[in-house]
């Protein structure tokens, strides 16, 4: 059956979303990142249920669908449950590779906070290692207000 | 479960950049090779459900881009965000609520058309984590780091199902890699992100899959043997990453447990004959096979190792070479249910399971195997 379409050069139209968001943070969301702008303090919720403690802290506990009523203090050091290291510059990446992801446990949490892990060789990180928050100079109320964690 | 059946199938190939189609063309292709396959016209169809992602496609309520040539017009469309093996799912209870006899279900994307990093990007909390620039590729590799770590898989291991899916792929002409690897191959390949190298990842790939879904009743009526539905079942996990243990596939244990239970099976090692599953990185292989309990905890390597899973093992896993052969996303986990469905008929060609008379086939919705659907097919009812 002959082409009807041969030879013709399929044409590709290049375009872009570009659509600028503002997302209301949320009570929880906001009393977190104050925290940790301005007493570089890190704070978690805990359900009355399971008593597990959130971190990056929930209004509603995912597994027990309560609210979290309760604030507390967790400390800003923690354990590394996992992690990655980009090596090839991928196109979300905000800087040049390699750029080292971890899951951290911070003591008193119950969950992991997702970060970035700085101040080590990328050859060097285990799971299981004990990492520190390093928080950074100018804070703006983002995620990364803390600038990284650090093995100590 | 009332029974139904799979009457179906139709699929394009699977390749890098399918420059030729947009996605109208994509599901012209697929609906039209399914209508074929069933013997049917577009007026056997009661209703349909596409299954797309509106970020891949670049437009919003994407189901219109391929409601004209899925045959939509006049008939109840609705669209599924997710896997292929979710919309399957949504077009098979809309049969088993008694209002449908039977369901086109369509799946499609074309990853070439978009950049999959900022798209999945996208998929991380926009005030928690988006800004950390993590993307697919990253938070799967801190999960096979993780699974690794705590079961003592290796790199070897996880090189070896790349070997086994590349390979079989070579069987099959519709997969877009087929390779003939070693697993040093796989070892040298570029590191994308500890542990995983280039080729323990899939490609990002164009697809699409149609399939038709019929009760009982209707199933009789057309061209085709049909393929029995005996079990499925989907099943959630925490959002957040840092919620579960990423080394654990809860989620799938628990939905493979319903499935299993819906279909009668007692001992899924010794009672399917062929798997499909959604390998979109090595390791994920391994992972599911353990949480599904075809392999124990921690044995699926080795147990790769012995040849098991191998085409001409005692269960192949991805006979058709997976999506590390191929991955257009959304389609994926439907191309999966169409494939174990081509091994029930006797229709893989060179890459058939001799015999195989039950299937499972698993999709994964989320970010590191949140939700998993898993769907149990039988040649006999």
């Amino acid at each position: 059956m002959e082409d009807i379409f041969e030879g013709i050069e399929p044409m590709v139209y290049q375009s872009r979303i570009n659509i600028p968001y503002n997302w209301w943070a949320g009570d929880t969301a906001s009393k977190f990142l104050l925290a940790i702008r301005d007493e570089r303090k890190i704070l978690g919720t805990k359900c009355d249920s399971c008593n597990r403690v959130f971190v990056p802290p929930r209004k509603t506990c995912p597994t027990c669908f309560t609210d979290n009523q309760e604030w507390v203090n967790v400390s800003d050091v923690g354990i590394l449950e996992a992690f990655t290291v980009a090596r090839r510059q991928l196109a979300a990446l905000p800087g040049k590779v390699p750029i080292c992801f971890g899951l951290i446990k911070l003591e008193g949490a119950d969950t992991a906070l997702l970060h970035y892990l700085g101040e080590v060789d990328p050859g060097d990180i285990k799971i299981g290692m004990r990492v520190q928050a390093r928080f950074a100079e100018e804070r703006q109320g983002k995620i990364t207000d803390i600038a990284y964690f650090r093995p100590i | 479960m009332e029974n139904a059946a799979i009457i179906g199938v139709g699929m394009t190939r699977i390749e890098a950049n399918k420059i030729r189609d947009t996605f109208a063309d994509l599901a012209w292709e697929a609906v039209n090779k399914a209508l074929d396959d069933a013997g049917m016209n577009m007026d056997d169809i009661d209703n349909i459900v596409t299954t797309s992602n509106d970020f891949w496609d670049g437009r919003t309520i994407s189901c219109m881009a391929v409601s004209d040539a899925s045959g939509a017009y006049d008939k109840n469309v609705s669209c599924v965000e997710g896997d292929g093996t979710f919309g399957a799912f949504y077009g098979l209870i809309r049969i088993l609520s008694g209002s449908y006899g039977t369901t086109l279900v369509t799946a499609h994307s074309k990853g070439s058309e978009g950049i999959s990093s900022l798209i999945t990007n996208a998929t991380f909390d926009p005030i928690y984590e988006r800004a950390l620039g993590l993307d697919m590729i990253t938070g799967c590799a801190m999960q096979a780091g993780a699974f690794m770590h705590r079961t003592g898989t290796t790199a070897e291991q996880l090189a070896m199902v790349s070997v086994k899916n590349h390979g079989n792929a070579r069987h099959n002409p519709l997969a877009q890699l087929p390779m003939d690897l070693t697993i040093d191959d796989v070892l040298n390949s570029e590191m994308i992100a500890d542990p995983l190298h280039k080729l323990d990842c899939s490609p990002v790939s164009d697809g699409c899959c149609a399939m038709i879904i019929a009760n009982e009743e209707r199933a009789f009526q057309y061209k085709r043997d049909p393929v029995w539905i005996k079990g499925v079942a989907f099943c959630s996990d925490t959002y957040f990453l840092g919620d579960r243990d990423l080394s654990q596939a809860r989620s799938l244990t628990e939905a493979a447990r319903k499935a299993f239970a819906m279909a009668g099976i007692g001992n899924p090692a010794n009672d399917i004959d062929v798997m499909e599953l959604y390998d979109a990185f090595t390791y994920q292989e391994l992972m599911w096979l353990e949480a599904m309990g075809i392999s124990a905890d921690g044995q699926a390597g080795r147990d790769l190792e012995e040849g098991r899973f191998a085409i001409d093992g005692d269960l192949p896993v991805n006979p058709s070479g997976g999506l590390l052969s191929g991955h257009p996303v959304i389609a994926a986990g439907l191309i999966r249910i169409g494939e174990v469905v081509k091994q029930l008929r006797g229709e893989a060609g060179q890459y058939q399971v001799k015999g195989a008379q039950r299937g499972v086939a698993q999709g994964v919705n989320g970010r590191c195997g949140q939700s998993h659907c898993v769907w149990v097919l039988d040649k006999n009812k």
